[in-house]
């Protein structure tokens, strides 16, 4: 009797491992039905209004390509998440990137390569050149489609501005100007008259901001051939002129480690006074932040300098390199279908506006167009019902931005780039006696390593 | 039969019968190694295969993508050749020394107090050890609130009470690493402080009463029979201390992200960096490169630990 409730139990354990093995398996992928089966990223955290709108957009896409079925999976861009789902191979077939990485990814053939694809589509020449080179690889093959773009821009909070006895309307146009009123903000109201990212690559990328502004560029040549250029009199300048706010004005607050996230908190919740991000952060404030829209103000960059100019950034829509040939060109149809209508057809563009309205999301925070001016300005025309975001209080930046050079980010290891100079914004800010010239040539050489280590 | 260290017999294992696989069958081998076969498989999927694969990985130069080629041990030379290397361990060893100095002494003064304790013993025990309930990550973004470097933060206006200017805290690259160590003593003293509590009443009271006869006031108790009795305990707890300590991530990753300047960039916030910083794929083989060398740099301090406890212990 002992052996057989042994061999009982045996058989138990038996099956509870098999069944936990099993339990870790993922189901096929095959389509029984002959239809090719995508999953695509849709934004995480969307209100309800805004996801049954989203599957409405997935019904219509699927009646009008009965062969192929669609199913959706919450998916946000972060650094750090992303690398893990890139490495685990667990991204959708169609996700968002930041242009920061399309070149990288395309270089090392981590996203499908749709580029003949793309070129199908009746607009592939249409880009804006500035914009479209993000997703471009090395022969100018369009391999990540891009589906927005912004400049760098100066936001800043109208209320302080009120408190410290500014104009709100009238923000500040020279950097000088950002000083003396960062100041004023911070010695009135206690405030941080400015504050900067600098953690998470952040860092680098506001600084290199700065430095553009001031007529730097971070990387000259192109390939093998690509050096290294942040130990330059523009980088230097920009960095002063923190050291300077930080421990001259003391106009820089208490933090000095912020990144994205954590600025917007801030400058959502009236800590800071002024600080340079994307030119449509307004759009991430109110969904994730919740600022209070009578507070938001946003100008240009000041330029400086001859071949001064604003950073650009934005979003490609990429395709996951695991993806079969059916996939992709199911993925090429979402992308075209989902992101890229409602950027010139009236139809789409007004139901976008109309889905984005319902669920109190912004409509109509500036961008940099993806096609032409001309295009821009219609769907904006299109859309006005709905424009929910305080056009007025961003007019500083909308009426200028368009005589703005918009200026890509370095093509080459962009990220690492940022990333070795967070240390060097951070040195600055936290160290009375830091010194930008040596921090700047400290960080050139390990760029150039870098730069040179990499093919 | 063979004589032993104690003078008594034990049988020789030669003598045993061999086992045949007939006689293993028939004793129940089946149906043991059926019953570990579960915890086999769960160890050899989650625990034993990625350490395989972390060590083949480092050998490698891949983005888990494309195919890795193989790179022999270049990984291992580009991590040793990382000018952040040196800052890293530096700044380890830094946080593990505070954390010696401060966070080691500081639970047994805290259980000898407690033990001394006449009354509201439990309650005091449940104080101490309330921090250790709290999430990790709560009790680190409740610290960075304390921590805020204005003039208006909770720590800074404590301060300003008594006359103390404003302190940095985190945004200063010499206090930085000394307040990471403050909350991580903080969130951590509690469990070591049951720990030494359970011990303490091991410790026989007739060597307290005898002492007392001796005319020994409370530091010569504690001093000549409390740390004596607790030697093993307290080694144990230093050793594993300093192990924990090495592996340091939670803190530096989400008070600093490993700044200002890297002055709280450790080792393991390097690891991570190598293979999740650059989101258009990371190093992953210089990153598992870095984690095979600190696993041998531990489990040599682990072999270490045995050979004294052996002889501590006894």
């Amino acid at each position: 009797m002992k052996s057989r409730s042994r061999i009982a139990f045996a058989a138990i354990a038996t099956t509870a491992a098999i069944g936990l093995l099993a339990g870790c398996s993922t189901g096929s992928d095959a389509s029984s039905d002959g239809k090719t089966k995508i999953v695509v990223a849709v934004d995480a955290g969307l209100e309800k209004p805004a996801k049954v709108a989203f599957q409405n957009q997935v019904k219509a896409f699927e009646k009008a390509n009965p062969k192929i079925t669609v199913t959706s999976r919450e998916y946000t861009w972060t650094g750090t998440t992303f690398a893990a789902e890139l490495a685990g191979g667990t991204l959708p077939d169609v996700f968002t990137i930041p242009f920061t990485d399309g070149k990288s990814l395309i270089q090392q053939q981590q996203i499908a390569d749709i580029s003949d694809l793309v070129a199908k589509l009746p607009y592939a020449d249409k880009f804006n050149p500035n914009v479209v080179k993000n997703g471009e690889d090395a022969d100018g093959n369009i391999e990540a489609v891009p589906i927005a773009a912004y400049g760098q821009a100066l936001h800043y909070n109208r209320d302080l501005f009120t408190q410290a006895g500014l104009d709100p309307d009238s923000p500040p146009t020279t950097w000088a100007e950002v000083r003396a009123d960062a100041k004023q903000i911070a010695d009135k109201t206690g405030k941080a008259g400015y504050a900067t990212m600098t953690q998470g690559n952040t860092g680098g990328w506001i600084l290199t901001s700065l430095a553009y502004a001031m007529g730097g560029r971070a990387e000259t040549g192109t390939g093998a051939k690509t050096k290294a250029t942040v130990d330059t009199p523009e980088y230097e300048k920009a960095l002063e002129l923190m050291q300077d706010m930080r421990w001259k004005d003391d106009s820089m607050g208490g933090n000095f480690l912020y990144d994205w996230n954590a600025i917007n908190q801030a400058f959502a919740s009236g800590q800071v006074g002024m600080y340079v991000s994307g030119g449509g952060n307004y759009g991430s404030l109110v969904s994730q932040n919740q600022i209070d829209p009578k507070s938001y103000g946003e100008t240009v960059v000041p330029l400086t300098g001859d071949d001064a100019g604003a950073l650009g950034g934005g979003t490609l829509a990429a395709v996951s390199a695991k993806s079969t040939a059916e996939q992709q060109a199911a993925a090429v149809k979402w992308i075209d279908f989902y992101y890229m209508q409602k950027l010139f057809t009236k139809a789409d563009a007004q139901r976008d506006a109309k889905t984005l309205a319902a669920s109190d999301q912004p409509v109509g925070a500036p961008q940099v167009p993806v096609f032409d001016k001309a295009t821009y300005d219609k769907t904006l025309e299109w859309t006005k019902e709905w424009i929910n975001v305080p056009l007025d209080q961003m007019k500083p930046y909308t009426e200028q931005q368009f005589d703005q050079t918009i200026v890509p980010e370095p093509a080459k290891n962009t990220q690492e780039l940022y990333g070795m100079l967070d240390p060097v914004v951070q040195a600055v800010l936290t160290d009375e006696h830091a010194d930008p010239a040596k921090l700047l040539a400290d960080a050139q050489t390990k760029i150039q390593a870098k730069l040179d280590s990499s093919k | 039969m063979t004589t032993n260290a104690t003078g008594l017999r034990e049988p020789h294992r030669a003598s045993s019968p061999k086992r045949s696989p007939a006689t293993w069958l028939r004793r129940g081998g089946l149906s043991t190694l059926v019953f570990a076969l579960p915890l086999i498989l769960v160890f050899g999927m989650f625990s034993w295969w990625p350490i395989v694969r972390a060590t083949v990985m480092s050998f490698q130069q891949t983005n888990l993508v494309t195919a890795p080629t193989f790179v022999g041990w270049d990984n291992f030379v580009n991590v040793l050749h990382d000018p952040l290397l040196p800052t890293a361990v530096g700044n380890t060893v830094w946080f593990a020394v505070l954390a010696l100095v401060f966070g080691y002494p500081l639970p047994l003064v805290m259980a000898v107090l407690m033990s001394e304790l006449r009354r509201a013993k439990g309650f005091f025990s449940a104080l101490v050890y309330l921090p250790v309930v709290v999430p990790p990550v709560v009790a680190v973004l409740l610290w960075k609130f304390f921590y805020d470097g204005s003039a208006t933060g909770v720590f800074n206006t404590i301060l300003g009470f008594v006359g103390i200017p404003p302190q940095p805290w985190l945004q200063n690259a010499g206090t930085a690493m000394p307040s990471l160590v403050l909350e991580a003593t903080w969130a951590a003293a509690g469990g070591t402080v049951i720990i030494y509590l359970a011990a303490l009443l091991s410790v026989p009271p007739e060597l307290y009463d005898a002492a007392e006869v001796d005319g020994a006031r409370v530091w010569r108790k504690i001093w000549h029979v409390t740390l004596p009795q607790l030697r093993g305990v307290l080694f144990v707890t230093l050793i594993l201390q300093v192990i924990g300590t090495a592996q340091v991530f939670l803190e530096p990753y989400l008070f600093t992200g490993g700044g200002p300047n890297n002055s709280t960039t450790t080792i393991l916030l390097m690891i991570y960096d190598y293979a999740f910083a650059n989101s258009t794929g990371g190093d992953y083989g210089s990153a598992t490169a870095l984690s095979i060398m600190l696993a041998i740099v531990l489990a040599a301090l682990s072999i270490l630990y045995f050979r004294l406890t052996k002889k501590w212990s006894v």
